[in-house]
């Protein structure tokens, strides 16, 4: 039964690899390959949570050699989660591609490996291995974004693959020094390593400086987010849709694996400075990242703004370092990929039905489109963490492990960041809702639109019911948190 | 501090290629030669790894040669992992150069800012 854990890493790569090669005989194969790869996928993860709930922690060696010398996979309360969450997003993400495409093969190839990648991080708990299925991530994110046919996507997705290799590379320098001192690779097998070593040896601590520096890179915290607008604004909305999803999500949960897994809260209490520079990191993220929302009129771009704020508190939870606080940052984890998902799913059902990409042209759209802009209005008002929306359990229970643990300054700071995401989210539902449109007839929709070149002009029923689906979805998230809770708590729990 | 060097050296050309590769993503306005730098920076890393894999007169860990001194192979294969790794990255960063010199007609960052601006 825990060979699904290593087939969650398998499947897609074999799927991804089928479009390619059938490619020239059968035009259109690749979504149904893609979909067929997100069903089994859907019923590897649930397979996996399964045996979490009952059994805690599952482990398999790669290739039958035991860890600590072969390569381990383990799933727990944890990942989980987050592995049926990968699921779910590559099935809503491919019900809205199906019209909306991109519809080549090599798009639906890359998504499969994008996929690949992602569950490799989630599962694998060997740090090289990690450096693999983190370029595999990248790779596919950066062939993704570069789906848009305008020449920016392609500089977008350029500049994304320099920033990202130089994070990645700094990644592997770590692992090259943690491997000096200790020996080993394994998850495990290094947290009782590291502590013999010592907590403030020298190459311990350079190690910690550079894989943080690293996946901070990939997680685009202020002020190493440059590559992330850009990338998130010009690549099509279904791929915006998914890496905005998946991919910092990704990052992060390998920071809170790595911290908390490998150097251990035994580390950060040798090393206190380590969770002050990043609670401080984290609060200029969350409210420049918030300010430059606010400032943005391209409504992707103020999205995209909107991610670096919300993975500052997800940094800033990790900072705090408490159980409370490392409970919310999963379940924001989990809620963010479903708002921020179908926010950009949103707009770009807005884009291909009206051509709007620009917050001063949606005024009035709640009357030509009622459903998607409720469903619009759901996700933003989860976002800001209105309850009983998950937006609100991940960060109250984030707030509330600021206050435990004393830092006073990160739930005042949570909470002004709360009133700047309200700010930016507002003005836009306020021109949807209470502005007059300007002039109708207005229709650029066709030039504007920025899928694979495809000029789909209507939103098809598919796309708008995966929009409405995750506005439903992070409300039923939201009352059934304490379940989500009960399974992620015995996992963090081993951690303190 | 002489001995160091020569002894060291493998560590002083990985922390000088670093900063070369380093250097010339960040300075260098030509997207080419920003990912020639990603290279070298990357090499930097492969030295790096290479060198903390290697013992003064090991040999391969192949048991029964009389040999008591070996050699843990891991480093290497790690590193072997990472520069298929490299591969693959260039040529995608090489490809969507050949996109953006389509495009833009030039591969000069700040020309192609200038482009941009104009839109």
């Amino acid at each position: 039964m825990t060979d699904a854990l290593v087939l969650l890493v398998v499947v897609p790569i074999v799927a991804s690899l089928l479009p390619v090669l059938l490619g020239g005989r059968f035009d259109r194969l690749g979504w149904y390959v893609a979909a067929a790869m997100g069903v089994v996928h859907l019923a590897l993860s649930a397979t996996v949570a399964a045996l979490v709930i009952d059994t805690g922690r599952i482990s398999y060696a790669v290739g039958g050699f035991e860890p600590p010398f072969g390569i381990e996979l383990v799933a727990d309360g944890i990942s989980a989660p987050l592995l049926v969450l990968v699921s779910l997003s590559t099935l809503g993400v491919l019900a809205y591609a199906r019209r909306a495409g991109p519809h080549s093969n090599a798009f639906y190839s890359e998504l499969s490996l994008l996929t690949a990648g992602i569950s490799g991080v989630f599962a694998t708990a060997d740090v090289f291995n990690l450096y693999v299925f983190l370029e595999i991530t990248g790779l596919a994110t950066y062939a993704l974004v570069a789906c848009g046919r305008s020449p920016r996507a392609a500089l977008a997705s350029l500049k994304y693959l320099f920033v990202g290799t130089i994070g990645a590379s700094l990644y592997l320098l770590g692992v090259g020094y943690l491997y000096i001192t200790t020996g080993t690779l394994n998850m495990a097998d290094l947290a009782v390593a590291i502590d013999s070593v010592g907590y403030t040896s020298p190459a311990v601590l350079a190690s910690f400086g550079l894989i943080v520096t690293g996946l901070l890179v990939k997680v685009a915290l202020f002020p190493l987010h440059t590559w992330q607008p850009g990338a998130y604004a010009e690549s099509p909305d279904t791929v915006s849709a998914y890496i905005s999803a998946l991919v910092s999500t990704a990052a992060a949960y390998a920071l809170i694996r790595l911290i908390f897994g490998v150097y251990t809260t035994g580390f950060l209490d040798a090393v206190p400075l380590v969770t002050d520079v990043l609670v401080a990191l984290a609060s200029v993220s969350i409210v420049v990242g918030a300010a430059l929302a606010v400032m943005q009129s391209d409504l992707k771009r103020m999205l995209a703004y909107s991610s670096v704020s919300q993975f500052g508190l997800i940094i800033a939870a990790i900072g705090i370092a408490n159980e409370t606080a490392l409970v919310g940052a999963v379940v924001h984890l989990v809620g963010h990929a479903v708002m921020k998902g179908g926010l950009f799913l949103a707009v770009g059902v807005f884009t291909v039905a009206f051509g709007v990409r620009n917050v001063d042209d949606f005024a009035g759209l709640a009357g030509r489109a009622p459903v998607v802009s409720a469903a619009f209005a759901v996700l933003a008002f989860s976002m800001v963490g209105i309850p009983p929306a998950v937006g609100f359990v991940g960060k109250w229970n984030i707030v509330v492990g600021a206050v435990e643990a004393g830092r006073w300054s990160v739930a005042v700071v949570v909470v002004v960041s709360t009133l700047l995401t309200l700010a930016y989210f507002g003005r836009v539902i306020e021109r949807m809702y209470f502005t007059a449109p300007a002039t109708l007839g207005d229709t650029e929709g066709a030039a504007v639109s920025t899928d694979g070149g495809d000029n789909v002009t209507e939103a098809s029923v598919g796309m708008r019911s995966v929009v409405v689906l995750a506005a439903v979805g992070t409300v039923v998230l939201g009352f059934v948190g304490s379940e989500l809770i009960n399974v992620i708590q015995p996992a963090l729990e081993a951690y303190f | 501090m002489i001995d160091l060097l020569t002894t060291h050296y493998n560590y002083v050309v990985s922390v000088l290629l670093f900063g070369i590769g380093l250097y010339v993503v960040m300075g260098s306005d030509n997207l080419v030669k920003k990912v020639i730098g990603m290279n070298i920076f990357q090499v930097g890393i492969f030295l790096f790894f290479v060198t903390i894999g290697y013992v003064d007169g090991g040999v391969p860990p192949v048991v029964g040669h009389g040999q008591t001194t070996f050699v843990s192979p891991l480093p290497h294969v790690l590193i072997l992992t990472a520069i298929v790794v490299g591969v693959s990255l260039t040529a995608v960063a090489l490809a969507l150069i050949i996109r953006i010199y389509n495009g833009y007609g030039t591969l000069d960052e700040s020309v192609i800012k200038e482009v941009q601006v104009d839109d």
